[in-house]
């Protein structure tokens, strides 16, 4: 008896795909299309070889990077400390990890500037370093629901309570724990929690615009509201950008002690052992 | 000379007491098992040796120094868990030099200790192995090497052969034997498998409800239990309900026994007395002098025993024989005597369940 091919899935799966690519296609095609009658490149090369574009993206990368590493420094502590001392907390640090997502971005870019505008105590926004870090800390709250969750789920994955005991036992200090045992052990969540963090950094416009930052988001909506072409190439970029981003968190998170990240390079081939 | 004194621990997690009023010492060299049923405290003891947990009250010395406020990183103790707990981003040879670092110890010194420790488990050939490359029993192998790899005052074993299946079980079990006699390190060894306990250990302490309810040699455990508990737990038991009769007598199933160990009990007053399997034959043995009459339930063979189930005053009984070649297999519905002597009788403090 033979199986009828499943087509009516075949076509749902199609017109899904479809939803997708289409627009993404055409995107891309109309990229192409600065020059009349030919397609070319000349609208990726008339961005690149914007003076603003470069340092707007180098902004917002070094912008992104600082919220990185702000909130790997919160975010694994808190985790680690959480799971191991805890327990009972996990569910309200995981709420309250998720407010962000719950709190627009607008809301919360008015909250800093009545905070720290000009008649606080803290007047952040009255000066240029001020606001650049008070948009670090925002891109690090945005991304906080992700980077606990990769880092969290990673700390799942290993038993902390037996590897810090285990540590322990064999004299070492907690923070020689930390930093020996259990942070390249949850290296690859941190990595994918650093990539999450980068992508939503770098495109991101509520909190930018509003702060006035020169950034990227913001440059990308105005290339829209300015240009034709130009805007499509970036988007297409972007898009491009993320996957790759998503491709890295993929490598990080898969690979296995002792592997190079590429491990389909590596020619070993190792077996389970058997007693 | 004792090495690892607790006096008069007990360890209470809110309202709930875990571990009371434990007294325990251990000589230099002995490997003590403290065995129980889960929940019977016996892990919450280990971690307290280890500095993982606080005792609520009482006190913890090793080799004369009092430890009870001291973190497990500096209590130099070597320990071995259950599920492994090997570094996964170390290799082998990583996980078991780990200790060493932190000591500080030289390189030369540390690959040198190393070398020894592999070779003390046999597994020097998978040093650059990671974790997730080998077995469970080699795994378990590497974190015996690691933990004794910084030579600790102490060894502690957390039920390090309950993830692992029945053979591996049997060999890693022999090996930690050898080697904590080569070593003649102290060592405290926690499980829920009597027959773990029994087979390896110098004394065995049994725990039951956060108390330790017998302390002795297996031999004691297994032969004369001091409660119910400990009968029932260690081993296959026959119990009866009888009634004291005098200070060395009680009455079971119609019959009165005299010239027992002693009830201590005054006479009308039920207890239990109890019977192995073992002690039990159909036959009549050079040494029993005592009998009951029953009736065989069941007969089964299983090789190097013949176990039957017997009735006697409306109870069944197990009965556990020998086999021989010239062993007879009881016939179901027969009418039979079980035969056993006075001194294997059992007399238990408490009525068991």
């Amino acid at each position: 008896m033979t199986r009828r091919p499943p087509i009516l899935s075949i076509l749902i799966a199609l017109i899904g795909a479809a939803f997708f690519l289409v627009p993404l296609i055409a995107t891309f095609n109309f990229s192409l299309r600065m020059k009349r009658g030919e397609l070319s490149f000349a609208a990726y090369r008339s961005v690149f070889e914007s003076d603003t574009f470069l340092s707007v993206l180098s902004f917002s990368a070094v912008a992104s990077l600082m919220a990185i590493v702000l909130g790997i420094l919160i975010v694994v502590p808190t985790a680690y400390w959480v799971r191991l001392r805890l327990p009972r907390m996990r569910p309200v640090i995981e709420f309250l990890s998720l407010m962000p997502l719950i709190i627009p971005p607008v809301v919360l870019v008015f909250g800093y500037v009545r905070i720290y505008g000009t008649s606080s105590i803290l007047p952040l926004t009255m000066t240029q370093m001020g606001t650049n870090i008070l948009l670090v800390i925002g891109y690090v709250v945005l991304s906080i629901p992700y980077m606990y969750r990769a880092i969290d789920n990673g700390m799942a994955s290993i038993d902390i309570a037996t590897l810090t005991e285990a540590a322990e036992s064999l004299g070492a200090s907690r923070l020689r724990t930390i930093a020996v045992v259990i942070f390249p052990n949850v290296q690859s969540a941190i990595v994918s929690g650093a990539f999450l963090t980068f992508s939503i950094s770098m495109g991101e416009f509520v909190i930018t615009s509003l702060l006035n930052r020169p950034a990227f988001g913001p440059y990308l909506v105005q290339m829209g509201q300015d240009f034709a072409y130009q805007p499509s190439a970036l988007a297409i970029m972007a898009f491009v950008f993320t996957w790759v981003c998503m491709v890295l968190m993929e490598l990080f998170a898969t690979r296995k002690p002792g592997q190079r990240l590429l491990p389909w390079f590596v020619r070993r081939t190792v077996q389970k052992g058997k007693l | 000379m004792s090495f690892l004194t607790l006096t008069n621990i007990n360890k209470s997690f809110g309202a709930n007491t875990v571990v009371r009023d434990l007294d325990l010492t251990v000589n230099t060299g002995e490997f003590v098992s403290v065995l129980g049923p889960s929940g019977c405290g016996k892990t919450t003891v280990l971690r307290m040796i280890a500095g993982f947990e606080t005792p609520s009250s009482g006190s913890i010395r090793v080799d004369g120094t009092d430890v009870t406020a001291l973190p497990a990183s500096r209590r130099k103790i070597g320990m071995v868990f259950q599920a492994y707990a090997l570094f996964p981003n170390m290799s082998v040879r990583e996980n078991v030099a780990f200790g060493l670092k932190i000591v500080g110890m030289s390189r030369a010194q540390i690959d040198a200790r190393v070398s020894e420790m592999l070779d003390l488990i046999s597994l020097g050939h998978l040093a650059d192995r990671y974790p997730y490359q080998m077995s469970g029993g080699q795994q378990q192998r590497v974190a015996l090497a690691r933990a004794l790899a910084p030579r600790p005052n102490l060894l502690l074993l957390d039920e390090p052969l309950s993830a692992l299946d029945a053979q591996i079980r049997t060999s890693l079990r022999d090996d930690i034997r050898r080697i904590q006699q080569e070593l003649g390190i102290t060592t405290i060894f926690v499980t829920h498998d009597q027959e773990e306990a029994l087979s390896i250990s110098d004394r065995v302490v049994v725990m039951h409800k956060g108390r330790a309810d017998q302390i002795g040699s297996p031999a004691q455990i297994y032969n004369h239990p001091s409660t119910g508990f400990v009968a029932n737990f260690v081993g296959k038991l026959n119990t009866f309900d009888a009634m004291a009769s005098g200070t060395d007598s009680v009455a079971v199933a119609g019959q009165n026994i005299a010239g027992l160990r002693s009830t201590a009990m005054p006479p009308g007053t039920p207890i239990t007395v109890a019977l192995r399997p073992e002690a039990l034959s159909l036959a009549r043995r050079p040494g029993d002098d005592l009998s009951l009459p029953g009736r065989v339930l069941t007969s089964s063979f299983l090789g190097s025993v013949i176990r039957a189930q017997i009735e006697i005053a409306g109870q069944s009984v197990s009965v556990d024989m020998f086999n021989r070649s010239d062993a007879v297999l009881p016939v179901v519905g027969e009418q039979t005597e079980v035969w056993f002597a006075r001194h294997d009788v059992l007399i238990l403090r408490e009525v068991s369940p």
